[in-house]
């Protein structure tokens, strides 16, 4: 294209004219089409019916063979009815929820709860996280006690958070940030940590210092880490909840699913007590699989880091 | 030039140097206490003007590009670009996965202060001078090795900066990548006007690219000797007069790596 624009009158400093610059154009430019063209690299997206048929069939057979042998036990009479109630009696404990209106009542009270001190939790935990992966002392000084905290079992904090704040919704807010701001933060640190130093230098020269630095590079380049930081804060929100809902009951705290296993043990009601940990598990990997996993996938996939096998 | 965003060659005229470096030294703290990694570099590098910095491995080009690029500080001497930040260019391509390749020019034109209405059509514009114009929307990792370079050239022009600091920007491409991109780099550097400092350790290409070729010695890094390069552009890599030179150069140059090898 455009080398004929260059004009031999420009001097060079050691006094040679530039001449009119390589090739013919259009050589140069065919040959550069040809070379793209043969490494560019081919994306290829995996057909619905392979996905079908690797990702999504297997759990399901598996969750299948779960019942099967759960049905097998029960018809042996292994242990007691009351002990192992039959998957049809999970069922229609069930059911008779969903009939009443309830079911989707206590459900939603946990999952909200969970959701709104996820999101509580995010907000805290990321100025916090940038703060100790970005300021050398804040790191020195709490950077060990936040990977210590970790390894607590939120749990613990159930006694104290009741004393503190009494049996309200804040008790079970303090005690999910407790559990996953940790989590939250510590993500954020090891994504910032593994930003590639050439990301920073490239960044500094374009001019991408201070705030603007971490806003245009840190932040994006932590992004994978971040996520997966977010992730395992979820899991940690939604257990912390479960062992603030179990341990601590009262009526003006609505009925959520720990409230609900919790009055199944005090009934003695078996499926009831079943049916609470399968749908406290469901919501766990529905609210993974809804929200997070397609999230990671996404960033990993635009940046080229999945890896197809 | 009727691109209204490239500094005009006028003004660039104006300033008697692209970069000047007076004195130059710097040392790093070693094992066995201060070590020299460069000693009294004094270069010029006059405004459009092509340079390449030659030398075997711990000569400290790449030390003397960070310097230059405002990344490290010298220990002793002074470094100025009147013309503003340089923009510099690594042996990775260095752009961020996250972003498209048009979006990566983008970035570097948003943190120049370039309007948002204005970004777009530069971007495309620039990718076009690459040769590139259908990559806007193209992930980095949907790029191959030359392409990459081609779009990382593309976002180090966007900073408008008169100098271009080249850190052996081709080393990791294939050999018939390499020389396509160096008759692209000639085409770009004489469309642009920019003025170029290209560090390698590669002769011929040195030789291939250069209007000027500097040579240095190694441990400590001091200027050995320098040629004007007369060759009249378009050279190819295999032309006589490029590989008579860069006969020239290699002696010179191995014999500077000898002199390490008697004490």
């Amino acid at each position: 294209m455009a080398s004929t624009d260059i004009t031999s009158d420009r001097k060079r400093p050691d006094g040679t004219a530039a001449g009119p610059v390589g090739r013919k154009p259009d050589d140069l430019a065919g040959l550069e089409a040809g070379l793209d063209a043969l490494e560019a690299v081919q994306i290829r997206r995996t057909p619905v019916r392979e996905v079908l048929l690797r990702k999504v069939l297997p759990p399901f057979v598996a969750v299948a063979l779960v019942l099967v042998v759960w049905e097998l036990l029960v018809r042996a009479q292994v242990t007691e009815a009351y002990k192992l109630p039959p998957p049809s009696a999970v069922w229609d404990s069930a059911r008779e929820m969903w009939l009443a209106g309830t079911l989707l009542d206590v459900v939603w009270t946990s999952v909200s709860r969970g959701l709104l001190g996820f999101l509580l939790a995010v907000a805290i935990g990321t100025p916090l996280g940038l703060l100790v992966a970005r300021v050398k002392l804040v790191r020195a000084a709490i950077g060990p006690i936040l990977s210590g905290l970790q390894s607590l079992p939120s749990v613990a904090w159930v006694a104290p958070a009741v004393i503190w704040l009494g049996l309200n919704d804040q008790m079970m807010f303090a005690v999910i940030l407790l559990g996953a701001v940790p989590s939250i933060a510590n993500g954020l640190v090891s994504g910032v940590d593994q930003v590639p130093p050439l990301f920073l230098r490239a960044g500094r020269t374009l001019g991408a210092t201070g705030l603007r630095g971490t806003w245009h590079i840190v932040l994006p380049a932590a992004l994978p880490g971040y996520l997966a930081g977010l992730k395992q804060g979820w899991a940690f929100s939604w257990r912390s909840l479960m062992a603030a809902e179990i341990i601590a009951s009262s009526p003006e705290l609505g009925l959520g699913l720990g409230q609900l296993l919790e009055n199944g043990r005090s009934n003695f009601d078996m499926p009831g007590i079943f049916l609470s940990i399968l749908l406290i598990l469901f919501v766990g990997i529905a609210i993974d699989l809804l929200i997070f996993s397609p999230l990671e996938r996404w960033v990993l996939r635009s940046r080229g880091l999945l890896v197809k096998n | 030039m009727a691109t209204p965003t490239l500094t005009k060659a006028e003004d660039r005229t104006t300033v008697e140097h692209a970069a000047r470096l007076a004195h130059v030294s710097k040392s790093f703290a070693g094992p066995t206490g201060q070590q020299l990694v460069l000693d009294d570099i004094t270069l010029d590098v006059a405004p459009g003007e092509f340079v390449t910095l030659l030398g075997a491995s711990g000569c400290g080009k790449s030390t003397l590009l960070n310097l230059v690029a405002g990344l490290d500080r010298p220990s002793k001497g002074s470094i100025e670009t009147p013309g503003g930040r340089p923009a510099l260019m690594f042996q990775e391509h260095a752009l961020f996965p996250w972003l498209t390749a048009g979006k990566n020019i983008e970035l570097a034109l948003r943190l120049r202060g370039v309007p948002k209405s204005e970004r777009r059509t530069e971007a495309e514009r620039l990718l076009e001078l690459v040769r590139l114009g259908g990559a806007y929307g193209k992930r980095v990792h949907e790029l191959s090795g030359g392409m990459r370079q081609r779009v990382a050239m593309a976002r180090a022009l966007a900073q408008d900066s008169q100098l271009l600091l080249m850190d052996e920007p081709f080393a990791a491409l294939d050999a018939i990548t390499r020389d396509v991109l160096h008759d692209e780099l000639t085409r770009i550097w004489a469309e642009t006007n920019a003025s170029v400092l290209f560090v390698t350790h590669n002769v011929r290409e040195a030789v291939r690219l250069a209007q000027r070729v500097v040579l240095l010695s190694s441990r400590p890094g001091r200027i050995a000797r320098e040629w004007t390069v007369g060759i009249e552009q378009p050279r190819r890599i295999e032309d006589t007069a490029v590989a008579e030179l860069s006969v020239e150069i290699t002696e010179e140059l191995r014999g500077e790596i000898r002199r390490h090898g008697q004490h």
